[in-house]
């Protein structure tokens, strides 16, 4: 089951409370999304630590029910 | 047995300087993801290691754990996970993945 946009900005505050979650729909087919996470926390790590948080906010569903996520991350300015 | 396959991709991205986890092969990518991968790699013109995941359910399941990362593709540096293909392209755009990969052989 392909999710819904909300969702998955919904999972990704869940997990990440300070973050500003843009997402654009590249497909119209709920499974091809881009995501753009914007979060204080980010601070400090590395890219991959910094997508690792967010693919552990969406609980293990990256990969599984949600194919592709183009992700970019970015600490506020 | 996981160990086994866990030893198995650990002596793989330590063996080879620049190792591409992919869906297919350079030649036959099998995945969007994994074919940008490939252009950039082939576009700084290092030479790399590929292993079709396709080819090795084991593989394809025990690299997701290796690195603690969800998808494939995944490229290792130096022994060193690097990122999947958003990073790689992140990293390309920004002149860093040209910069890591500078001290490594070119493809012929």
């Amino acid at each position: 089951m392909p999710m819904a946009a909300d969702d998955i900005a919904a999972l990704i505050r869940e997990g990440i409370p300070d973050a500003a979650v843009e997402i654009t729909d590249l497909a119209g087919d709920g499974d091809h999304y881009a995501a753009r996470v914007t979060s204080a926390s980010f601070a400090g790590m590395t890219r991959v630590k910094q997508h690792q948080a967010v693919y552990a906010a969406l609980g293990g569903r990256m990969g599984g029910v949600l194919h592709a996520l183009q992700l970019t991350t970015a600490v506020p300015k | 047995m996981t160990e086994d396959v866990q030893a198995r991709i650990d002596a793989v991205v330590k063996n080879n300087p620049v190792v591409l986890f992919m869906k297919g092969s350079p030649l036959f990518p099998q995945c969007g993801f994994s074919s940008r991968a490939v252009a950039i790699l082939q576009h700084l013109g290092v030479a790399f290691e590929s292993v079709d995941v396709l080819q090795d359910q084991g593989v394809r399941q025990g690299i997701k754990a290796y690195s603690d990362w969800p998808t494939i593709p995944q490229l290792y540096v130096g022994g060193e996970f690097v990122g999947g293909s958003d990073i790689m392209m992140e990293m390309y755009e920004s002149g860093e993945l040209a910069e890591l990969v500078q001290g490594y052989a070119k493809a012929e």
